[in-house]
């Protein structure tokens, strides 16, 4: 009895190794709830690192995009910061761009250069993103010097409500620029900002395209790319992301669900650890100022394309170390930038609603 | 567990979207749940964490 105890699983799965992936879960959950994006791209190259093979990683990490995307669009809906109508018109993109990324795979595993062609790719992807958000970090930084003194914009009144006016009605320049050429059809957004559907079309199709190249679901390069090409605000942005990733996800995991190697163990305790991490990270967008933790998540993804860079290096010196420190890393770095938020989702909480007598925002 | 084990026989199509439809139920039961625990235990949890206690 007591042996059989021992020995009992979950979903397939012995209970250190699910709790180990509910942890894992929680932080990704952070991420998603609080940037849109994060979850792939941490899972896929963990579970690799584990052990699994590649198409049961890369199946459950698109099932628990699905899932963790669902649930954080439940939570975004509520505060009315998803876009469906941008999310709709992106959809075909995302399943067209998903088709051609997974063919070009296959064509280049007959030339037998996928694995060398995608590691490089990641490496690259995200860290060009990492310095991205590294750098807009850091401008934002030098223009809060330059500005009157108020460094509390953006962080809420108090009531629970977010004083971000400032903050979301800032469309990047070049999302201005890109708005301006009005190319035929013009769509109106849910914001009242109009995009041609070219436009929509592109960012949906180079989406799926990566996603269906590198195996992801694709919010690491969606948000930014509504943000900056598309032109919404920061908190649509995320919202509408995270609706694209829910279809990227259900396009991704019938496709490798269909093979039958999506382990559902898997899903299922990460999905228990994010949707709690989620709800958190979402939460905390309306306490945290985002450019407090957005250089944090640069860096993070800096970390993460060495990661994978040392991961792949691995492989070709068949050096297990290397392995090891790619995964210390990958969930190092993950853990840092997952606490930096709590902690400054405390401070504000903290700060906003705290007794008399302890820091009081602006004062 | 994979589809194959929830629905052995079944086609492949079948299989895949019986993984999606299980996935998207344990995504509305999670956020409902953590939704109920969320609006129990979180006033407490803010307050806590506003007194620094």
């Amino acid at each position: 009895m007591i042996g059989s105890l021992a020995t009992t699983e979950l979903l397939g799965l012995g209970p250190e190794i699910f709790g180990l992936f509910v942890a894992f879960g929680f932080m990704v959950g952070v991420f998603f709830g609080f940037f849109g994006m994060g979850g792939s791209f941490l899972v896929t190259p963990a579970l690799l690192i584990l052990g699994y093979p590649a198409p049961v990683a890369i199946g459950s990490s698109m099932a628990f995009v699905f899932g963790t995307a669902a649930i954080a669009t439940m939570k975004h809906h509520d505060a009315g910061q998803v876009d469906y109508k941008l999310g709709a018109l992106m959809f075909v993109g995302i399943t067209v761009g998903i088709e051609l990324g997974s063919r070009l795979v296959f064509g280049l595993e007959v030339l037998g250069i996928a694995n060398v062609v995608v590691g490089v790719a990641y490496v690259l992807l995200l860290a060009a993103i990492g310095v991205l958000f590294t750098r807009s970090a850091l401008d934002t930084e030098d223009d809060d010097t330059d500005a009157d003194g108020d460094e509390n914009d953006g962080v809420d009144d108090g009531s629970g409500d977010v004083d971000d006016e400032s903050a979301d009605d800032e469309v990047p320049a070049i999302a201005r620029k890109i708005q301006s050429y009005e190319i035929p059809p013009m769509m109106t957004l849910a914001d009242g900002s109009r995009a041609s559907l070219w436009t929509i079309s592109g960012v949906g199709g180079g989406v799926g395209l990566v996603s269906g190249f590198l195996g992801v679901g694709g919010g690491f390069v969606r948000m930014p790319a509504i943000y900056y090409v598309i032109g919404t605000s920061l908190a649509a942005a995320v919202g509408t992301s995270l609706f694209g990733g829910l279809m990227s996800g259900a396009v991704g995991a019938f496709t490798y669900g269909r093979a039958g190697v999506i382990d559902l163990g898997i899903v299922t305790a990460l999905l228990v650890g994010s949707a709690l991490g989620a709800r958190i990270g979402s939460s905390a967008t309306a306490y945290v100022d985002e450019e407090d933790v957005t250089i944090y998540f640069g860096l993070m993804l800096l970390v993460a394309s060495a990661a994978v860079g040392i991961g792949e290096l691995s492989a070709w010196l068949a050096m297990p170390i290397l392995d090891r420190l790619s995964f210390v890393l990958l969930i190092g770095s993950a853990l840092l930038v997952c606490t930096m938020i709590l902690y400054h989702g405390a401070l504000a909480v903290r700060r906003t609603r705290g007794v008399p007598g302890s820091a009081q925002r602006g004062e | 567990m994979t589809g194959a084990g929830l629905l052995a026989g079944a086609s492949p199509s079948v299989q895949a979207l019986a993984v999606i439809g299980i996935v998207l139920l344990e995504a509305i039961a999670l956020y409902v749940g953590y939704g109920a625990v969320e609006k129990t235990v979180g006033p407490a949890v803010l307050d806590r964490l506003a007194n620094g206690r």
